[in-house]
């Protein structure tokens, strides 16, 4: 039909302008994305080094290390799984298992969602108040990874709902008519089938963890030497010290070691690619079972 | 004949319930602590003069606490980014959905994923040391740090929220939609901007309002970048954000001072709940 009755001149512009729009936004997008990546790698790699990040910053020598910082990091991921891994998984399997009236489910799913969206400067703010002056923890790692639970949450939450709910209804059904308790089919039919969307929200909430920074500032401190983490139960609690993130941002803002920023830079950009490619290869598995 | 329910399945049952309960508590928790901290300052300051005050000095001997240029300044920010992100995001958006072969979509994809998860105070460090000389250099202004740059760099963050919401809500159009348009003799373009588009409008506005809270939000990027000055909002000013206020004073603020930075954060709470019901109902109206 085309050929028969030609596009009239505006529609062919029309078509032409916004196909024009079209390749150059995507092109846009992606020519940023090359640029920004490669400018970190250029400007932080070089400055990467084993003793930059193997050694503890000195002042007597002049160097910097960021070997602190790269603990602290771990710290607080691995406190905030060990917290958020029970507390999400268990509010999903309630979501999705028990609970059986649908208007509290909306008004649960309604408070996930308003914790996603509250900036992360706001629970900084109050786990400052709440964790560090009400409890006493001063500024600590504790407190930072206490706040970042509940930064990281809804992510948690939300990821083992969704594979949940991709749990045939069969699974169930079958282990309770073969006279299985609700807890023990969940323990040993549901959870099981599951495991690999728990995995994902795991993945995904090191990756808020480790690039969050405005929780932190004020919760979990900006010290730059090592904590001895586990000479005593006190030293566990009161250890403080910046994340790599809040360690770029004080060497940027205020003192000035732009090759230290973007060298940390350069490592927060690897960990991300990591964390994303994971996640990626755990959510694939995922489709294929 | 009904079960008897064995001890085990009753505590697990109740344990549950606790955890599902989190959320609740969480977001209770946060907003009762933010109004109970927020409020003594604003009844001091009074409302009026605090909202509405056009100057900020809080370390002056008379102090003054109106918090109007930060306000400003983050609205100002905000619709800056939204009206220079949204199309470029909505556009790539289309392009991912319709256009581009499955191949190219597919390596196109993760890198927006990429700039979903880049930390961002690693945003704030390349607007510090590339975009704010850059301004400086090209207006010729003593110095770059200005909304300006904050404007810029909170367009690039709120790309891949608006990128990845808007293609999923495009993916969703039914194909006999399109299917019907192109039978009637309507272009790929046509259809896809005509129909496949307004189909999808109530996704494409959530991404909006997602992309207008990530804004609103965004502190450690932009306190790099904006200057920092309490001035009131101007293209070429160096200011400050409710969310940058905030984080600026909180290291050495006390008495009535820090509880103002409270109240900030109170303000600009409300502001992310009013954005949040927003983005609720326009989702369930996608639903529905």
């Amino acid at each position: 039909m085309r050929d028969m009755q030609p596009l009239s001149g505006r529609r062919k512009a029309y078509d032409r302008v916004l196909r024009f729009l079209l390749y150059f936004c995507a092109a846009l997008t992606c020519t940023l994305l090359v640029l920004f990546i490669g400018y970190i790698f250029v400007k932080g790699l070089p400055h990467v080094t084993w003793s930059f990040i193997s050694s503890e910053s000195s002042f007597i020598r002049g160097t910097i290390g960021i070997l602190p910082n790269i603990l602290n990091t771990v710290y607080l991921v691995v406190v905030t799984l060990i917290f958020i891994l029970p507390l999400g998984v268990g509010a999903a399997i309630y979501l999705t298992e028990y609970a059986s009236n649908r208007r509290f489910v909306a008004v649960i799913e309604f408070a996930t969602e308003t914790l996603t969206g509250i900036p992360s400067i706001i629970f900084g703010l109050v786990g400052m108040l709440f964790f560090c002056q009400r409890l006493g923890l001063q500024a600590s790692l504790l407190a930072g990874s206490l706040t970042l639970v509940i930064v990281t949450i809804p992510t948690i939450i939300r990821t083992t709902q969704e594979s949940l709910k991709t749990v045939p209804q069969s699974y169930r059904e079958a282990a309770l008519g073969l006279g299985a308790g609700k807890w023990h089919m969940i323990r040993t039919v549901v959870l099981p089938s599951s495991v690999d969307g728990i995995v994902t929200g795991c993945i995904l909430s090191v990756g808020r963890i480790v690039g969050e920074s405005a929780a932190l500032l004020f919760t979990a401190g900006m010290g730059m030497s090592l904590n001895n983490y586990f000479a005593s139960v006190g030293n566990f609690i009161h250890s403080s010290g910046a994340s790599l993130t809040v360690a770029l941002y004080v060497y940027a803002r205020e003192r000035a070691e732009f090759d230290v920023a973007f060298a940390i830079a350069a490592i927060l950009m690897l960990l991300t690619l990591v964390i994303n490619l994971s996640a990626k290869l755990v959510g694939r598995k995922l489709k294929k079972t | 004949m009904k079960q008897k329910l064995r001890p085990l399945e009753v505590i697990m049952n109740v344990l549950f319930l606790l955890c599902g309960l989190v959320a609740i508590v969480f977001v209770l928790f946060i907003s009762i602590y933010l109004i109970l901290s927020g409020l003594p300052a604003i009844r001091e300051i009074g409302l009026a003069d605090f909202l509405f005050g056009r100057e900020w000095a809080s370390t002056a001997a008379e102090p003054k606490f109106g918090i109007l240029p930060f306000i400003l300044t983050s609205v100002y920010g905000t619709a800056g980014a939204i009206l220079l992100g949204v199309p470029v995001g909505f556009l790539t958006a289309v392009f991912l959905a319709k256009i581009a072969s499955p191949r190219l979509a597919g390596l196109v994809r993760p890198a927006v994923d990429l700039l979903a998860g880049i930390p961002s105070v690693v945003y704030g460090l390349i607007g510090m040391m590339v975009l704010v000389p850059t301004v400086r250099e090209l207006f010729h202004l003593p110095d770059g740090a200005s909304l300006f740059c904050a404007i810029l760099v909170l367009a690039v963050m709120i790309l891949p929220s608006i990128i990845s919401v808007s293609e999923t809500a495009l993916k969703a159009v039914p194909r006999e939609y399109e299917e019907a348009s192109l039978a009637l003799g309507a272009t790929h373009i046509e259809t896809v901007f005509r129909v496949s588009v307004p189909a999808a409008s109530s996704g494409i506005a959530a991404s909006i309002v997602l992309g207008i809270g990530r804004a609103i939000g965004e502190a450690m990027a932009i306190i790099m970048v904006a200057g920092n000055v309490a001035n009131m909002p101007g293209l070429f000013q160096s200011v400050r954000f409710l969310t940058t206020a905030v984080a600026s004073e909180m290291a050495y603020a006390s008495g009535l001072q820090r509880q103002a930075l409270y109240s900030i954060a109170l303000v600009l709470f409300l502001f992310i709940m009013l954005i949040n019901v927003i983005l609720n109902t326009l989702l369930k109206r996608k639903k529905g």
